[in-house]
């Protein structure tokens, strides 16, 4: 019998209940008000009374008003179809939902279960499997979609029968399978599984040893993500944040992008929306859409249906690197979620942290964050979720919680900046604080030594140098005066100007200079780097500017022209001649 | 609010806040308005049979014997195009003398539009201030504030703004206006003769600062009326929302929860963007835009409220005074629509966003020329005519009374350029100065 109870206290959306049985923490409940049902989740048990905090607003919410719980935590509905869907935090479709407005207590199907999918078998009766193990596939798109024993399965099961090829709908059963005891349980193409708990069902989770391609010079080149691993953006409002997102959605090369609109502006999500149906992929030239889910809890929607929404995104995710597939989550942004956190420990009365979050803050993201990663699966394939989050500080300050706990979380660190920003130098990434720890694998700096070019590492700590070494002389310069400095702290300066024009410098809205594969970053950055190379005996401190500002001027025409192209090798035909004449 | 016949009728206080009175009574509903002392109140907070009530009003001179009934409903608003040109309280009662109008009664603070179900902005609101229209577009279903200090003109900004824009209807929503300013928009309405087009709800300083919490939900329930059921283009004015933050800050206090950065409450991010989200653009052509008001401490972006506003509106204004001009202007190197290049170009003539950056550049090198000036060094010729331009710019397209088309700021713009500078002094692709160059 299900456990029952009824209102006793409210504030906001946090919920008091009296319950007459058993509860678990973080079990779902439905709270009866008029004639809809709004979900809540268990947070917080105190004897007979449980905190719940409601998913929708909570007007009209009466003491005495019945609730009835539910024996299973939220759970996301994992099957064909997810790509190309939009979602709420809770998964429910938003594209189906009937009217104009949000209507509380709707809840809708996450899932088609009328459309039909060609399936053909994997397994075969006979075979030994357990919890993850591939039954079969159908085609999502152009994807090899794996249907899956489910990951909730316990111990080793014998196939009985398998589906033959043909098309089903996702209700219809694929395969029988038979427990050590003798019993018979049928699979059919979905599954269901708590969004709070990591799916397992893999072999072994090593460290990355690959590169995620993002496209992004300043990503790529200067501080790469590895496959499977995890990185966050964190930067002041105007800083680029979304737009450095969005470049890397429409080009990482993942097979499957997750989107998780946490917290952030609707208008934002409406442009995906827009968008990415008419954009194209440029690792498969299929469409955007076909390989991208997106979770949109916006700011207006319900707080705690906020924080839901990324641990939804990640079971998707995980969901899909259990297929063997390389995925990409990008959430947008963690501090929200973070905040939504802060209300509701609030609303509990909890003693708070530093700024009012809740002291596991550190805890929550850390876990959260290492959910990410690459696994080699029970059959010897490898698959991988990598994530990368934006983290909203106050003020722009990053001495704040949530800034603070993501950095010891997350490998990679892009600090956006407010005044390169202003200047306009986008993405506004900031190429000395930033990092990535991933240059510091061995394995990594081999892989990357076979990829790009042997000694690339080398290379790029050298750009970095640079930059630094211009940093400083600009410093100088600005103390001093131009006259005030040898010649020689233009110069430097200015090779760290053309570093910073060239490769840093992105247009994330041009339609080539926005796309630049790694073959190509690894052509610019030896270019560039022969130029630095350079010792140069200028006369004067404007013949320094106006031959850097040149040469910068042909290298930028070069990054709008396609790679090679006629009109690209004619760019460097003038650049060679220039510098070998110009000065 | 009349009280309905055999409703219960409650008369022991057990606890009063300056804000907050909290009674035992049974079968009450979260969010439900009742009546203390004559006084219009919301309940906040259930526990067991405790109710809070948040007392709009304050809760000065409430005894603990007050009569309390509850009305059974949260606050609501009777909207018809019979709200059209009226004044209100922030309880949506009559200020102007008139009737009360008549309509469906709707729950303010009503659900969100389904992100899925909305259009991208995409049509643009010509004000004829140059420092909107030409350098931060505004776009229909867009949301933006002033970040003003206190000493700044910004409600006549604004209203100015409201007066030139091409929309169906203008909602002004005041939070703690002084009287002074209150009687500014009442009589810049009037005089514009355009008192038929809008809607004001008005919570003044001498009015209890609580109360200010409804007005944003009554002015957007208003608006959405207007925008959802007949498809207008709406504009809402919200000034000042620092005010209003305030006033959460004020309750959440009272309710003794803990205080986030600047003593604000740890929900503002959530609370504020409730109410800037309601700016849409509606699939059947309506819209709401929202111009917010955000007033500073002496400039300081940084606090909890400009910084949470920032993350969740597309772009702010800053004004300034410019001393060339001796006008104000809406500052174009701070200033920023996010949604401007959904219109510029589109909507506008092709050359719209190249003349915008040139004489955004142009405007920043003149102000390097008066550092330099300043600081006692010689100046070039560039720099001199950048001064010159700097001067021309400020003056005939910038400054705030300036009422241009676009089209007419554009040519300016081009006529200015022709007087000053050289082609490639501009920087403007050739097809651009081919069609457009005035002069050598």
């Amino acid at each position: 019998m299900k456990t029952t109870g009824k209102v006793t206290g409210i504030v906001s959306n946090l919920v008091t209940v009296e319950v007459n049985g058993p509860v678990a923490q973080n079990e779902l409940c439905y709270i009866t008000v008029d004639d809809t049902k709004l979900m809540a989740e268990v947070i917080k048990v105190n004897g007979k009374n449980a905190a719940v905090q409601v998913f929708e607003s909570t007007r009209g919410l009466k003491n005495g008003n019945d609730v009835e719980f539910e024996d299973r935590m939220l759970e996301a509905t994992l099957g064909p179809g997810l790509l190309s869907s939009s979602y709420d935090g809770l998964q429910n479709d938003l594209t189906t939902m009937t009217g104009v407005f949000l209507k509380r207590g709707e809840y809708t199907d996450p899932l088609n279960h009328e459309k039909l999918w060609d399936f053909t078998p994997i397994a075969k009766p006979g075979d030994k499997v357990v919890a993850a193990d591939w039954l079969g596939e159908v085609k999502e798109g152009w994807l090899p979609h794996k249907i899956m024993v489910p990951f909730s399965f316990k111990g080793e099961y014998t196939v009985k029968s398998v589906a033959e090829a043909g098309q089903y709908n996702i209700d219809t059963t694929i395969a029988v399978l038979t427990d050590a005891s003798g019993e018979d349980v049928n699979v059919c193409m979905y599954q269901k599984w708590p969004v709070k708990v990591a799916i397992k069902g893999y072999k072994e989770k090593p460290r990355p040893s690959r590169i995620m391609e993002t496209g992004v010079r300043v990503i790529d080149t200067l501080n790469p993500i590895a496959e499977g691993g995890t990185g966050f953006i964190p930067g002041p409002f105007g800083c680029g944040k979304t737009v450095l997102q969005h470049a890397i959605a429409k080009q990482g090369d993942a097979e499957v992008i997750v989107m998780a609109a946490c917290g952030e502006r609707a208008n934002e999500v409406v442009e995906i929306f827009t968008e990415f149906p008419e954009l194209i992929d440029p690792h498969t030239g299929r469409h955007l859409m076909e390989r991208t889910t997106i979770i949109c809890n916006t700011s207006n929607m319900p707080v705690a249906a906020r924080e839901a929404s990324v641990y939804t995104a990640m079971t998707i995710c995980e969901y899909y690197r259990a297929m063997g597939l390389k995925v990409l989550l990008l959430a947008d942004s963690t501090s929200r979620w973070a905040q939504a956190l802060r209300e509701m420990s609030n609303r509990m009365e909890e003693l708070p942290g530093a700024d009012a979050f809740p002291v596991d803050l550190s805890a929550i993201i850390s876990n959260f964050y290492a959910r990410a990663g690459m696994v080699v699966l029970n059959n010897g394939q490898t698959g991988s979720v990598t994530f990368i989050g934006t983290v909203s500080p106050a003020g722009g300050n990053l001495k704040e919680p949530v800034t603070e706990s993501t950095k010891k979380a997350a490998r990679c660190f892009y600090a956006l900046e407010q005044n390169r920003a202003d200047k306009k130098r986008y993405p506004a990434v900031n190429p000395i604080d930033s990092y990535s720890k991933y240059l510091e694998y061995p394995e990594i700096r081999e892989y990357l030594s076979e990829k790009v070019t042997p000694g690339w590492v080398g290379m790029v700590e050298k750009a970095k140098n640079i930059i630094r070494k211009g940093k400083d002389a600009n410093d100088q310069i600005n103390i001093l005066g131009d006259d005030g400095v040898p010649m020689s702290y233009h110069e430097m300066f200015w090779k760290s100007e053309l570093l910073d024009f060239v490769i840093l410098q992105q247009d994330a809205f041009d339609a080539i200079d926005a796309l630049c594969p790694i073959s190509r970053q690894k052509y610019m950055l030896e270019l560039v780097l022969g130029i630095c190379d350079k010792e140069f005996s200028f006369a004067d401190y404007e013949k320094c500017r106006s031959f850097f500002k040149e040469t910068i001027n042909i290298l930028r025409q070069m990054n709008y022209s396609e790679f090679q192209s006629e009109k690209f090798n004619n760019y460097q035909e003038q650049l060679i001649n220039f510098i070998n004449n110009g000065n | 609010m009349a009280t309905k016949a055999f409703q219960k009728i409650y008369t022991q206080l057990e606890a009063i806040t300056k804000a907050t009175v909290t009674l035992r009574a049974k079968g009450i509903s979260n969010d439900e308005l009742a009546v203390v002392d004559g006084k219009l109140a919301q309940v906040v907070k259930t526990k067991g049979d405790l109710v809070t009530l948040q007392v709009f009003s304050g809760t000065e001179g409430i005894p603990t014997d007050a009569q309390v009934t509850f009305l059974g409903a949260p606050p609501t608003l009777k909207v018809s195009d019979e709200l059209a040109g009226r004044f209100f309280d922030a309880y949506g009662k009559p200020l102007d003398g008139g009737p009360e109008p008549q309509g469906r009664e709707v729950q303010i603070g009503g659900p969100s539009v389904n992100p899925y179900k909305r259009k991208q902005p995409s049509q643009i609101i010509p004000t004829g201030i140059a420092g909107i229209d030409l350098n931060n577009t505004l776009v229909s279903g867009q949301k933006i504030p002033f970040f003003a200090d206190p000493d700044q003109p910004y409600n006549n900004v604004m209203a100015q703004v409201a007066l030139r824009a091409d929309v169906d209807k203008i909602i002004l929503g005041g939070m703690g206006l002084t009287n002074d300013d209150y009687l500014y928009f009442k009589h810049e309405f009037e005089a514009a003769g355009a008192l038929e087009k809008i809607i004001c709800f008005v919570n003044t300083t001498e009015q209890p600062p609580v109360e200010r919490l409804l007005i944003p939900d009554m002015a957007l329930s208003a608006a959405e009326y207007f925008a959802v059921e007949k498809n207008e283009k709406v504009l809402v004015l919200l000034t000042d929302m620092t005010l209003y933050a305030d006033a959460l800050s004020i309750v959440s206090n009272r309710m003794d929860q803990i205080p986030s950065k600047d003593s604000m409450p740890g929900s503002l991010y959530s609370d504020l963007a409730k109410i800037y989200e309601k700016a849409v653009q509606l699939p059947d052509g309506g819209s709401i835009t929202i111009i917010a008001v955000t007033t500073l401490n002496d400039g300081d972006i940084t606090h909890a409220v400009p910084d949470n506003t920032g993350y969740i509106t597309e772009g702010q204004l800053y004004l300034r005074a410019d001393a060339d001009s001796g006008k104000v202007i809406i500052d174009p190197f701070r200033s920023l629509s996010r949604l401007k290049q959904l219109v510029q170009g589109k909507q506008t003539r092709k050359d719209h966003s190249q003349v915008m950056n040139a004489s955004v550049r142009l405007y920043s090198d003149a102000q390097n020329a008066k550092t330099k000036l300043e600081n006692g060094f010689d100046l070039s010729d560039y720099d001199l005519r950048c001064l010159e331009y700097a001067k021309a710019y400020a003056t005939r397209i910038l400054a705030i009374d300036v009422n241009l088309t676009l089209d007419q700021m554009l040519d300016t713009a081009w006529e200015i350029f022709g007087t000053y500078f050289t082609k490639a002094e501009t920087g403007i692709k050739q097809e651009f100065t081919d069609q457009y160059w005035v002069g050598k």
